[in-house]
């Protein structure tokens, strides 16, 4: 079953940020929101999460979906190591594994705070990734990572949507095509399908 | 002089300063129930062999440490349950801003209205940890990371395990601090509530009757008696704090 979003509005301090959106987003398969900085995209991914509420319209999702995010910030408990931080994501994942999919096989035992950013934000990917859910929402999943690095990323990201919906957020469109997305531009306007 | 003995006098200097000055103004008193002098007091402290010297020191860290388990174990119920009331958050906050401006001594006056003399130092403790742990606690979980709460709300944990991995390891450091700033409070507290209580077997009983019948020499021995244990009841609780705290947050 699709998630299906009526007429949804949002707006913060008197700013509207979406405006009467419609919107039907497929049980799976990969969907980028593209567009500036400012137009809405983590605003509405924040909705569909179930984050936020809207002050119009509404969200209407499958009973039970669960939602694997990785946002722009790693939120990465700063207090468990990196091996630690990715066993959130449940039981019977092994941290190594996964570790050594974001290309830090030496990084399980260091703390956040002894990671850079770039190091930071792929544990919190691999976290995502890790966690058995029906819809993955990448919010500038390779931003701050090089490259070379950036394409060994959505390489893994490709290989573990599976049978998921993925919402990407991104600026980058290769990216989008990289991975196969339908592209929805942003700043929204009339019904999207 | 090699280092190690420059060290040592270097570390002891304050100390000698401090007792040449009270010998002084000894001197320049000359009464010895206004100021006994260094020598009178070191002599007093020979009670130490006597069993009532420790029956009065078990029984006062006792009062002590009660109050100090149950002013925390009371300010933390407390924050947690404002936390998820705002009523009772409205209530509980303002009443006891009042506790922490009120002096001691008027709730200690009160209280031997209603409960044992031995009992009140106990409450006064209690009254002293309550604001300050409470405050801080308080302060640690409206701090908690918001972002990390979303991360929770998105992997289905419970409250519970919300709390245990979240806000918990977020409040210890506040929490830590105010347990810190609190021992020595608590200390005080309940000395100065035996004082005026004088319940039997107390270091503030007998510091009343040192007063009583003026052997000055006698209350300070015993001030000094309260000075060592408050530095090194403060001193232990530091080393254990910081080590749990470092086991939780590593850093």
């Amino acid at each position: 079953m699709s998630i299906m979003l009526e007429n949804v509005s949002r707006s913060f301090d008197g700013r509207q940020v979406l405006k009467n959106v419609n919107m039907t987003l497929p049980d799976k398969g990969a969907v980028c929101f593209f567009g500036p900085s400012g137009c809405g995209k983590t605003t509405l991914l924040r909705l569909i999460c179930g984050l936020d509420k809207p002050d119009e319209g509404k969200i209407i999702l499958p009973q039970g979906t669960r939602f694997a995010c990785h946002f722009q910030e790693d939120r990465l408990l700063p207090w468990y190591t990196a091996e630690e931080n990715l066993r959130l994501a449940g039981e019977g994942i092994d941290p190594r594994v996964w570790l050594e999919k974001v290309l830090l096989p030496e990084a399980g035992k260091l703390y956040p705070n002894e990671l850079s950013g770039g190091m930071r934000r792929r544990v919190s990917l691999a976290r995502a990734l890790a966690y058995q859910s029906d819809v993955l929402v990448l919010d500038e999943p390779v931003r701050e990572l090089d490259e070379a690095t950036a394409e060994k990323m959505l390489e893994l990201i490709a290989q573990s949507v599976g049978d998921r919906l993925l919402i990407l957020v991104t600026h980058d469109r290769s990216q989008a095509e990289k991975l196969g997305c339908r592209v929805i531009e942003f700043p929204l306007g009339g019904e999207m399908a | 002089m090699n280092a190690k003995v420059k060290r040592a006098l270097r570390k002891a200097f304050p100390l000698i300063f401090w007792l040449l000055v009270w010998a002084a103004c000894y001197r320049a008193v000359g009464q010895d129930l206004l100021l006994a002098s260094p020598l009178q007091v070191a002599r007093r402290f020979a009670f130490m062999a006597e069993a009532p010297f420790w029956r009065c020191v078990g029984m006062s860290l006792w009062r002590t440490a009660a109050a100090y388990m149950l002013g925390m174990i009371i300010a933390c119920a407390l924050a947690v349950a404002c936390h998820l009331s705002k009523l009772l958050d409205e209530v509980i906050s303002p009443a006891l801003l009042v506790v922490r401006a009120t002096p001691v001594a008027s709730f200690i006056i009160l209280a031997l209205v209603w409960l044992s003399s031995s009992n009140v130092p106990i409450l006064a403790g209690v009254l002293m940890v309550v604001p300050v742990v409470f405050a801080n606690v308080r302060e640690g979980i409206t701090s908690t990371d918001p972002q990390l709460l979303e991360m929770a709300k998105l992997f289905g944990w419970s409250r519970l395990k919300t709390w245990r991995r979240v806000v918990i390891p977020t409040v210890l450091p506040t929490f830590v601090a105010a347990c810190q700033a609190c021992v020595g409070l608590c200390f005080k507290a309940t000395i100065a509530a035996e004082v005026i209580g004088v319940p039997k077997n107390a270091i503030g009983t007998q510091l009343y009757t040192s007063k009583i019948y003026l052997e000055t020499d006698n209350l300070l021995a015993w001030t000094l008696v309260v000075i060592i244990l408050s530095l090194v009841i403060e001193r232990l609780l530091k080393a254990a704090f910081e080590r749990g705290l470092r086991r939780v947050h590593h850093a």
